[in-house]
């Protein structure tokens, strides 16, 4: 086999259990499985801009939109005819290539990182086993990780190219939040490669189906990855980006009409595609609880659809979490999101790293086997973990630098001096230079 | 930490945001999950409707006589009374001597709706009513001349009455 066809069936079959199917077949149905992804994606983006603003206003008491279509149904279809033809405003004073270019920039991977996930068990057909997802690439993890890091483009050089400094602000700190949280997302995972041995994501979810899932065995990187999460794609509380009582609409401030509306569904398709990944790695991807029915190799239509089913209705429940936990959390201040980041996730997420490898190494050297067992032993020693982490996020005022507790005496004698001042019997800078020295 | 800036020590309780978290969570799903709580505070507006108070001062209305005239005698009080210089007034005289109005227009839109023009009325003519649904395409669509005022069937307002402040 010459050299690009090597890299070709690397590409296509990656999953042992599925045979090569031919190259035909696999360009048939990847192109069908893009398409039909693809089409997928974007009408449940169009479905949760309707959930949102619903979940919203029963959250709030009120009936939400419910003029167009049955129960307000069609609403997304007029929004986006709306949008389709509103005008196309290019402010004079903007950087036209670059605003122009950055909606797409933030479009793009928002919707390309969906192609390596497995949303169901490979598919029997008459041309050989089809498996359930767009790119069944051996670095499915890697992949993910890459394409999320430049989502952050998109927003920031639309920040930057609408030269709007309520515009920039929100760009800035889009870029400052999205790669500080990258970390800790990137650190929170490392934990599930370590128990998987693999970067597939389809390797991912048979070790879960081993083990168990994984956000028991490691609920303290599940926590670490839904906080990183909802910063990843600038949903509240992490909303500073578009801070409305701040930066009127910061990065998008400028865009108008479809440009707009792309900032719009990239921000949701993103939160579909975190969804569906937290749904991969900690919640067992299409594995269906409780059987191991679905995971075995005779594979049929029926198995495709039921845990085709068990993925969706995971994912939903993840991206119904990211609209209540919206309308229920105000949004950080700015110091304390960065606080929350560095201080908190970054350092547990590296702790957490150091335990894990630990215990299975040292589940390993006690020759417990990858099973039940093995789930159930880090599951308890999680919960004591959750426990002491819990316990010391709750102590309060810990993420907020600016009204951390001053010891009494400290504050004491700050107040005395600064008595002291206001009477005149001190001069403020001279005093602190002195008492620097001593 | 800054000088003079006070720092309370509440108990952790006060200032735990985890369980505070956890609590909000709850209370809004609480909401989300009651059906009555939006059907009570949400009116459906186009199919259902507000009940006007009976001193609601709303779209204006002239009455008329059982001959179908208006009770209006043109004596020039309204627009003298009107705060707002929104009634336009033109008084005709017929064989008989009875005055009648040859020109009444109200422009809805500086209307005021303070109720002074029924009140000073002498002969019950002009009236605020309750009604308030009174869109137009343009501004001249909401000046009313009399025959529309006439052709108006809404109730009338009741009005304060200083004898009976509470309406009962």
């Amino acid at each position: 086999m010459t050299t690009p066809l090597a890299a070709l069936a690397l590409l296509q079959s990656y999953d042992p259990q599925v045979e090569h199917p031919g190259n035909g077949t696999f360009f048939v149905a990847t192109v069908v499985k893009m398409l039909v992804v693809f089409a997928v994606t974007l009408g449940l983006v169009s479905l949760l801009t309707l959930a949102e603003r619903k979940i919203s206003a029963w959250i709030q008491d009120r009936h939400g939109p419910n003029r167009v279509g049955p129960g307000g149904l069609l609403q997304p279809v007029a929004d986006g005819l709306k949008n389709f033809m509103k005008e196309r405003v290019s402010p004079g004073f903007v950087y036209a290539p670059i605003f122009w270019l950055a909606p797409a920039l933030a479009f793009v991977p928002a919707l390309v990182s969906f192609a390596v996930i497995p949303f169901a068990a490979p598919l029997p057909t008459p041309w050989g086993l089809i498996p359930m997802v767009v790119a069944d690439v051996p670095i499915g993890f890697l992949y993910i990780l890459s394409i999320s890091s430049l989502g952050v483009y998109g927003i920031t050089l639309a920040g930057w190219a609408s030269n709007n400094k309520y515009s920039l602000l929100g760009g800035l700190r889009s870029s400052a939040q999205m790669v500080s949280y990258e970390i800790a997302m990137g650190m929170s995972t490392i934990p599930i490669l370590l128990l998987a041995g693999n970067v597939s994501l389809g390797a991912i979810i048979r070790q879960q189906a081993v083990t168990g899932w994984n956000v028991f065995a490691l609920s303290v990187a599940f926590f670490v990855f839904m906080v990183a999460a909802f910063a990843e794609t600038n949903r509240l509380p992490f909303d500073l980006p578009e801070a409305e009582s701040e930066l009127i609409a910061g990065y998008h401030t400028e865009y108008s009409g479809m440009a707009f509306a792309m900032f719009f569904i990239s921000e949701y398709s993103a939160m579909i595609t975190q969804s569906a990944l937290m749904v991969t790695l900690f919640f067992g991807g299409w594995d269906i609880p409780f059987t191991s029915w679905d995971n075995e190799a005779p594979y049929s239509v029926l198995k495709s659809l039921a845990t085709l089913a068990s993925f969706g209705a995971k994912t939903l429940f993840f991206l119904f979490t990211f609209i209540w936990i919206r309308w229920t959390l105000p949004r950080f201040r700015y110091d304390q999101l960065m606080s929350l980041g560095w201080k908190v996730m970054l350092p547990v997420a590296l702790a957490y790293i150091v335990i894990v490898a630990t215990a299975i190494l040292a589940l390993d050297a006690a020759g417990v086997a990858r099973g039940p067992l093995y789930g159930g032993i880090l599951f308890a020693m999680n919960l004591v973990l959750l426990v002491i982490l819990f316990v010391w996020l709750d102590r309060g005022r810990l993420i907020s630098p600016a009204s951390g507790r001053a010891r009494a005496a400290e504050v004491a004698r700050l107040r005395a001096r600064a008595f002291e001042v206001r009477q005149g019997r001190r001069a403020p800078v001279a005093e602190l230079a002195g008492e620097a020295a001593d | 930490m800054a000088i003079n800036v006070k720092v309370l020590d509440r108990p952790v309780e006060q200032v735990s945001y985890v369980r505070a978290t956890l609590k909000g969570m709850a209370q809004t799903f609480k909401h989300l999950v009651n059906r009555e709580k939006r059907h009570q505070v949400t009116i459906q507006y186009p199919e259902q409707k507000w009940d006007l108070s009976p001193r609601w001062r709303g779209t204006h209305r002239m009455l008329t006589t059982e001959t179908g005239k208006a009770k209006c005698v043109a004596c020039g009080l309204c627009p003298t009374v009107c705060p707002a210089n929104c009634i336009k007034l033109v008084p005709g005289e017929d064989e008989q001597g009875n005055r009648y109005p040859l020109v009444f227009e109200i422009d809805e839109f500086r209307c005021i709706f303070c109720g002074y023009c029924q009140e000073v009325c002498p002969e019950e003519a002009i009236h605020v009513g309750r009604h308030y649904e009174n869109a137009e395409y343009s501004r001249d669509g909401m000046v009313y001349d009399l025959e529309r005022l006439m052709a108006q069937t809404h109730p009338v307002s009741d009005l304060w009455d200083p004898a009976d402040p509470k309406g009962e």
